[in-house]
Formats: structure tokens, C-alpha cells, sequence
């Protein structure tokens, strides 16, 4: 609604848009040519195992580290030419929290705003509403101290909306929180969205992009090398049907039916995966395979990211 | 397509002058807020350590001593005094207390989020260990007069003074700051620079009593300048050397400023 004149250089919908971006550190390039665009009132997830760039590619995105190559725009402003002025409108809750342990709740609020140049009476006024949300106002004059992990992680998130902004960066926002805890910062971050925000969300967790995310793209060695709603990556990279099997014998059992029944099989650990659009048989085979174990389920964004990234572990990050 | 953005601009752009304007405030204001909350406990602090040097070094040492350049050693050591706590208060602010600031509690990272940006950040951090400062020489002017010491009404403008002195060695901490990788190389950039260059500054002894060659040498450290400035002040008289001293403090206060600047954008901007 406010008066100042849409820049030419973005899309009116467009929140944020990331082209040909490339990162490098000492001759190794962490972001690879990535490019994405989130459109307003959309939930974004960056998804790749630790290493391939995300929270790298969110620092640029923020002005905080320079691109070797590549455009951004965030709300309109060039960054990191005009992140300064693109930081107004934006809200980060990152993968630490930095919280001031020597404030109340309160006072970490206030306190955030003048980073804004918000004065203390308009932040107040936004406090009840923003703790409400935050399910803290009976902690508004707690220490920080005092608060649980899943309540530091929903000050944070409050903080984050302290400028009201349009956009808000969030990186790994329920890593290190019990499913409680977790499953109270996907409702509020519905509620946001509900609300018209946009969100631009790291994660390594399948649940968390399968059920917040509009589109993702799935990010390895700083590449795209996927993109899409939850649902049509599933369609595209993966058969429809999955069935894991274990137990004793389940390797001698795979050798041999799995291999022929299912259109797709892979070995990890103990268990056998069958990907397959055509069930029936496997199950039928399974049935006179008395000592296995085995697990039917429709395919998830878990299926397509690991088909795409690999199994092996990474440790590097 | 993508447009290749002109070459090495993250270097250039770690190398951009300061852009200094009052988005310092709000940190300067959260600083300030955490040593409203402490207050109490840290008053203590800041009125023992120059009692003691007054009384066991001033009333203890300086009965048994001459006068010093015209003064009795207890005004010459309690004026000096003031501009050693004055320093000693600057680096700690911007050493410990910035150091916990920006790498354990990550408190930087947060305001790098906002609109802010590492030139304000810094700014505020060094403005605010220049306030704290000033509180210091405060207490320890209160203290001169309340044991009359000297009572001299342009004793007041001790306090400036000590506002722009704690200036410079913050920036200069700052340096320190930026590099370090753990509190080990605070203290020993304090034990071993800090503490050795507080003799040679005139502190506790004139400094006409150093070998020449070391004197000269003396003669150009933002501390002999800073003790320069505080004694007369404190002892009610105009400093001698006020514009060379002005001038040495601002020239080493800008420089330290930009290269703490500088790498502390290095540091976080990577």
C-alpha cells in the first residue's frame, strides 16, 4: 500500500529474485550459478544436505556476503548494493539463536526495533500482539535464561516480525526442537502465510518443506538440481509406491524378486527400498517371505532427495 | 542471463571509507541497558582498583618521595591516574566486552540482520566504551576531590577529555578485537602491550627519567599524549602540548577506527 514507486528491475509479485548467483571461498565454489525466485505470499525452501550452500546463498540474499557472480533483488532493492534499504522489510530468524541474555523478553523486543528506527513507543504498541503470537505474553518479563529451547526458537521468530516485515528469512527454524516444539512453529508459520508474508526457508528436514513449502528447490554442491511444489517433484523423480524391506534375509530376497518386481531398487544399510508404480506383485512375493519385515507407503519428498543427492553421509558444513 | 557483477567488488567494497551517521544510537542504547542492569555490582569495580593505586602507591610510596615536576606524587600519580583508568576501561569494554558481543553471544550477527551495518556497529561500540569511560574518570575525579587531592574548578574538563581520550583506544582495541580468535590473545595483547606501554607513558614516573633514547621514542604514544592531556586538567591547569596532543590522539583514533573497520568487515562479511 505505500507510496514509493515499484522498481523496474523485479516483478511486482516477485519478493525476492536470485539469478546466476556463484559464491566462492579459497578457489572452492560453494554456490554454483543458482537461480530462484519467490513470489509474494509463497513459502521458498532451500532443501540440500549440510554443505551445499544454503545459508550461504541466504547471506547473499541479505547483503552480509558479497556474490562473485550473479543478481539479486530482494523487495525491490538491489542487493547487497541496497541491502541496507532491502533489510528494512525483511525479518531473519537464524540457525543459532542470538537472543540478549541480559534482557527480559520484552526488552529483546524493544530493543531489536531501534535497530530499525522504530522508537520504544511503537515497538510496545506491537508487543502484546507479537507475543500473543509467539505464545510468551506470560513471559514478558522472563530472562531469556529462563525460557525452553522450543520458546527461545518463537521470541526469535517474534523478533523477527518486530519491523513487520514482507519477507522473512528463516534458516533450519526448528533444528534441535523436540516434534512439540517443532509442530508449534509450522502453525504459526502457516499463520504467517495465512497472513500474506513470505517465507524463504532452509531446511534438511523432508516433513518440514513437504508440508510449509509452496515450491522448493533442491540445492547440492551449491546446484539446483531440482524445483518444484512438493507434489510435482514426487510425480516427476519418483515412482508412486514405495516398499522397505528388512529383516533376515531381505538382501537374498531383493537379489531376487526385488531386482525383477520393482522398476527401481536400492540397497542402503539392512533395508531394501522397492520404488515401483505397480505394487501388487512385490507385496505378493513379500507374503510367502515369512522372516521379512516390510513397510508400504506412498513415495515422499525424502525418496526424491535422496534419489537426487545421493545416500552417503556428508560431514563436511 | 546473468549479469557478472564488476570484478572483486567484495574486496573494494571492504575498503569503503566509513559512513558514519547516528545509526550508531541503538546500540550505543543496548550497551547502555546492560550496564543499567549491572550497574551496581560493576561500581565497585570501577572505584577500588584507582583507590588502591591512589593509597598504596600515592599516600604509601609518595611520602617518601620528592615533588614531582612541581606537584606532590600523590597529585602527580592520582592525576596520571585517571587517564590510565580511562584506557584501561576503553580496551576492556572493547576487548572482553565486545569480544563476548560479537563471537559468544553472537549479539552482532543479530544487528547485522537489521538495517545496520558494521561502520554503525562499531561506532556505537566505541562510543559506548567512551561513555563508560567517562563514568570511570568520574568516579575517580570525585574521589580526588573528596580526599583533596586537588579541587580545582577546570578539573572538569577532565571528563571530555577522558570521552575523547577512551575514543581513540577503543578503535584501537577494536584491532585486537577483530583478529582475535579466543579471550588468550586479549590478554596477552593486554599483558604484553597494554600494561609495558602504561610505563612509558608518564603514568607513574616523569618521563624525563627514561633514557633519551627510549624517551623519544615515549614521547609518541597515544598514552604519553593522553596522560598529557588529563594531568594538567585534573591539577587545574591548561595541558602544554594541547593541540599536538589533540591532534596525535584524532589522527591515531581515525586510522585505528578504519582498520578496525576494515578487518572486522573481513571478519563477519566473509
Amino acid at each position: 500500500m505505500s507510496a514509493l514507486p515499484k522498481p523496474a528491475t523485479t516483478l511486482a509479485d516477485d519478493v525476492l529474485v536470485v539469478d546466476g548467483l556463484r559464491k566462492d571461498y579459497g578457489g572452492t565454489t560453494v554456490v554454483d550459478g543458482l537461480s530462484f525466485a519467490i513470489r509474494r505470499g509463497t513459502c521458498y525452501a532451500l532443501l540440500g544436505p549440510n554443505g551445499a550452500g544454503k545459508t550461504t546463498t541466504l547471506r547473499c540474499c541479505l547483503g552480509l556476503t558479497e556474490p562473485d557472480a550473479g543478481e539479486i533483488v530482494l523487495v525491490g532493492e538491489p542487493v547487497p548494493r541496497r541491502a541496507r534499504r532491502a533489510r528494512i522489510r525483511v525479518g531473519v530468524v537464524p540457525q543459532m539463536d542470538n537472543l540478549d541474555p541480559d534482557f527480559t523478553v520484552t526488552e529483546n523486543l524493544v530493543v531489536y526495533g531501534r535497530y530499525f528506527g522504530l522508537t520504544d513507543a511503537e515497538v510496545l504498541a506491537r508487543v502484546p500482539g507479537l507475543l500473543e503470537f509467539a505464545n510468551l505474553a506470560h513471559k514478558k518479563d522472563s530472562r531469556i535464561g529462563e525460557l525452553s529451547g522450543g520458546m527461545k526458537r518463537r521470541l526469535t521468530l517474534a523478533r523477527a516480525l518486530v519491523n513487520d516485515p514482507d519477507l522473512i528469512f528463516m534458516d533450519e527454524p526448528t533444528t534441535g526442537l523436540d516434534p512439540q516444539a517443532r509442530h508449534v512453529i509450522w502453525e504459526r508459520l502457516k499463520q504467517l502465510l495465512a497472513r500474506g508474508k513470505t517465507i524463504l526457508l532452509t531446511t534438511h528436514f523432508m516433513d518440514e518443506a513437504e508440508r510449509l513449502a509452496t515450491r522448493l528447490a533442491v540445492i547440492d554442491h551449491g546446484c539446483k538440481i531440482a524445483e518444484g511444489s512438493p507434489r510435482e517433484l514426487i510425480r516427476a523423480h519418483i515412482e508412486p509406491h514405495v516398499i522397505e524391506v528388512y529383516g533376515d534375509g531381505a538382501f537374498a530376497w531383493a537379489e531376487r524378486d526385488g531386482r525383477q518386481l520393482a522398476d527401481r531398487l536400492e540397497v542402503s544399510g539392512e533395508t531394501a527400498f522397492c520404488y515401483t508404480s505397480e505394487p501388487a506383485r512385490l507385496l505378493q512375493s513379500l507374503e510367502h517371505a515369512a522372516s521379512l519385515r516390510y513397510l508400504h507407503r506412498p513415495a515422499n519428498l525424502e525418496d526424491v532427495f535422496l534419489k537426487l543427492t545421493g545416500r552417503e553421509m556428508r560431514d563436511e558444513a | 542471463m546473468s549479469a557478472a557483477l564488476p570484478a572483486a567488488s567484495g574486496r573494494t567494497s571492504r575498503w569503503a571509507l566509513p559512513r558514519v551517521s547516528a545509526r550508531f544510537v541503538p546500540v550505543w542504547r543496548r550497551n547502555y541497558l546492560v550496564w543499567r542492569k549491572l550497574f551496581l555490582e560493576r561500581l565497585l569495580t570501577n572505584v577500588i582498583e584507582p583507590l588502591l593505586t591512589i593509597v598504596a602507591f600515592g599516600y604509601g610510596l609518595g611520602s617518601l618521595l620528592p615533588e614531582v615536576e612541581g606537584v606532590s606524587y600523590l597529585q602527580f600519580l592520582a592525576s596520571g591516574a585517571i587517564a590510565m583508568s580511562v584506557m584501561y576501561s576503553a580496551k576492556f569494554e572493547s576487548l572482553w566486552g565486545a569480544f563476548s558481543r560479537m563471537h559468544v553471544q553472537k549479539t552482532w550477527d543479530a544487528i547485522l540482520h537489521t538495517p545496520l551495518a558494521v561502520d554503525d556497529l562499531l561506532l556505537g561500540e566505541i562510543f559506548w566504551a567512551a561513555s563508560k569511560a567517562t563514568f570511570t574518570a568520574l568516579c575517580i575525579l570525585v574521589m580526588i576531590w573528596v580526599l583533596d587531592i586537588a579541587r580545582e574548578p577546570m578539573s572538569l574538563l577532565v571528563l571530555p577529555a577522558a570521552f575523547f581520550i577512551a575514543l581513540v583506544f577503543s578503535a584501537m582495541a577494536l584491532i585486537v578485537n577483530a583478529v582475535a580468535r579466543s579471550y588468550d590473545l586479549l590478554s596477552n595483547y593486554f599483558t604484553v602491550v597494554v600494561m609495558p606501554l602504561v610505563f612509558l607513558s608518564g603514568v607513574y614516573f616523569p618521563l624525563t627519567q627514561l633514557p633519551p633514547w627510549l624517551r623519544g621514542a615515549a614521547q609518541w604514544l597515544p598514552m604519553t599524549a593522553a596522560v598529557d592531556l588529563v594531568r594538567p586538567l585534573a591539577l587545574g591547569r591548561m595541558p602544554e602540548h594541547l593541540m599536538r596532543d589533540v591532534l596525535l590522539l584524532a589522527v591515531c583514533g581515525v586510522l585505528c577506527y578504519y582498520v578496525a573497520l576494515v578487518l572486522t568487515r573481513r571478519r563477519l562479511l566473509k
